[in-house]
């Protein structure tokens, strides 16, 4: 079912290519759950947070939050039940790790959220995988079962005082469930529709109870990090951003596909080294750093660190490391609908400036690429750009405005042409 | 208007013994009854094709919700449908990644070949035919998939002779 192993591995994915990698046995024999048998039955939970606190493992779900940090807000004195919830929705167009992860690696998985539920006291993890991962979410409930049946999970998970157990949970096709309120809405049976922060998951989360939720390939790199320690996984990538993450490589490249680098490898490199260049011997033209929410960097700017702090200074963001290459031919007012198109499509609704400014946004892009735009337009859609950030419930608004601002920023003069051409002049690109 | 008729229909489906201790089996799963809703819905649709208004009314009776409850759910997400579809379901990816890789020229490719547009069926109940967002395959583009299975690194050729193996 499709191509698995990535082009170059790390310490996440070096055994994708082994299928005994995926079953319970030959997870096992490799040593796999012994970094979690230690973690439950040797390490006191605030043991296991300060460790990953000290390693800096940052969020690998697109908003590159601190783990550690948000592990700790769990209150340690709440008699209920708490939850963990891991979020398998990976829909950001232009990322394709985690669905990978799950499949080459659900043990790899499932001890990283053992020792999460461990370390924050969740007595159960919900696994919410996207409901279009069919092949994931049948690997993860086989690990499940294997994971059960071997005493990895249940009331004493891996012979500790500590019981646990996972639950999987299918999506039903909808990007704001990849939000965490969106995520717990739904997971309670509801229209995914993100909540009002406070109260933030750790207080009041899934099911009314203090939750912890983290991304797939966050709880992935966790078992290493208990395994090797935290100096060991910072001496992985750059001083503020350490690790390892697996980039997805799409669109106008030789070998697309999934790279496990340390963060800070140069955007350039990742291109013209390790995915070959774009084809046909044409120049690259512009490339999406980070998932579609990520705004374009132009060719003249490919020479960046691929970490949050150098981004920031080209106006841009790591996201979920997807990385979208586009060649010369493309045009960028046909990448701005498709963009604005998806956004339009999978806006939940709540909130005026994102209900309404997708609607906009793809209206003014759609009318540009037709040639009928006016320069009115075109200040237009900046505009509404411009107001649809910071003002909503959630970040979907800001995730719809960043890559028109964007395209807007390095490619305004060929916007421009559009209008005065009275339509596109750039006869070679991709169809829309 | 689909809501009117959910709140309308005069007697809710009849579900089968077997799917109610299926949908029973997920309510138990859950700390609340409703976390098992889209799993129950999915069970409903995978049984009878689609979730109807009248089966959408039995949903609702068991989670002991409105009939427009039930509805709200189930047309927030994209994978549910209030109608039937073709034996087989065939969604081409047209996100970026896919696009830039010709994902939108296969799919006009598929609707010739076919005779419907995106969204439709063909007149025999063969094939459904849609367009879907990201679909998490983006290095192995253009892709679609058949009902569950993913097909990656297509062209048209490759497409059309995925299609028409489709009994």
């Amino acid at each position: 079912m499709g191509q698995t192993a990535p082009h170059v591995c790390g310490y996440l994915t070096e055994r994708f290519s082994d299928d005994a990698f995926g079953s319970f046995a030959g997870y096992r024999e490799a040593g796999g759950y012994e970094t979690a048998r230690h973690a439950l039955n040797r390490m006191t939970p605030e043991e296991v947070i300060a460790v990953v606190k000290s390693s800096g493992l940052q969020g690998r779900g697109g908003a590159s939050f601190p783990a550690g940090l948000k592990w700790s807000f769990m209150p340690t004195d709440d008699e209920g039940p708490s939850y963990l919830v891991c979020n398998a929705d990976e829909s950001e167009p232009g990322s394709f790790k985690d669905r990978l992860l799950m499949e080459r690696g659900p043990h790899q998985l499932l001890e990283g959220l053992l020792i999460a539920a461990w370390a924050v006291g969740a007595e159960t993890t919900f696994l919410y995988v996207r409901g279009e991962y069919a092949e994931a979410a049948s690997v993860l409930a086989r690990a499940i079962g294997e994971a059960r049946a071997k005493g990895v999970l249940g009331p004493r998970a891996l012979g500790s005082d500590f019981g646990h157990d996972v639950v999987l949970v299918r999506g039903a096709g909808a990007y704001i469930c990849g939000e965490e309120t969106g995520l717990l809405e739904s997971l309670e049976g509801k229209k995914g529709q993100p909540r009002r922060k406070p109260p933030y998951p750790a207080q009041r989360g899934a099911f009314g109870r203090p939750t912890t939720v983290n991304n797939v390939e966050t709880f992935c790199h966790v078992p290493h990090i208990l395994k090797n320690g935290a100096d060991w996984f910072r001496g992985i990538g750059t001083e503020q951003s350490p690790g390892t993450l697996l980039f997805g490589v799409s669109g106008h490249v030789v070998r697309p596909g999934l790279y496990e680098l340390p963060l800070g490898t140069r955007l350039d490199e990742i291109l013209f080294e390790y995915a070959g260049g774009v084809p046909g011997g044409r120049r690259v033209k512009g490339v999406i750093p980070g998932g579609i929410s990520t705004p374009i960097l132009p060719a003249g700017l490919l020479d960046v660190r691929m970490a949050n702090e150098f981004l920031r200074e080209r106006h841009t963001l790591l996201g979920t490391g997807g990385i979208m290459v586009m060649d010369e031919t493309t045009c960028m007012v046909r990448v701005g609908c498709i963009a604005s198109g998806f956004f339009r499509d999978e806006s939940c609704g709540q909130c005026t400036q994102c209900r309404e400014g997708t609607g906009w946004l793809d209206q003014l892009l759609h009318r540009l690429e037709r040639g009928d735009g006016s320069d009115g337009d075109l200040a237009l859609l900046g505009d509404v750009a411009d107001k649809m950030e910071g003002g909503t419930i959630c970040s979907f608004a800001d995730a719809a405005a960043w890559p028109v601002q964007g395209l807007l920023r390095h490619f305004g003069d060929e916007f421009a042409g559009h209008v005065s051409a009275r339509g596109c002049p750039l006869d070679q690109s991709f169809a829309l | 208007m689909v809501s009117t008729l959910v709140a309308q229909a005069p007697e809710a489906t009849v579900l089968s013994d077997e799917l109610r201790a299926a949908i029973d089996r997920e309510i138990a799963r859950f700390p609340e009854p409703r976390g098992a809703l889209l799993a129950a819905l999915r069970l409903v649709q995978d049984e009878l094709g689609c979730i109807a208004p009248p089966t959408a009314r039995a949903v609702a009776e068991i989670f002991g919700l409105h009939p427009a409850e039930v509805l709200e759910v189930l047309s927030f997400y994209n994978l549910f449908h209030t109608e039937p579809q073709g034996r087989h379901e065939v969604r081409v990816c047209t996100n970026l990644a896919c696009s830039l890789r010709g994902a939108r020229t296969l799919l006009r490719e598929l609707e010739e070949h076919l005779g419907i547009r995106a969204g439709q069926t063909t007149p025999d109940g063969r094939v459904t035919l849609g367009h879907e967002e990201c679909l998490g395959a983006c290095g192995y583009a253009p892709m679609l998939r058949i009902g569950d299975r993913y097909h990656e690194e297509l062209d048209g050729p490759a497409a059309r002779a995925l299609v028409d193996g489709l009994p």
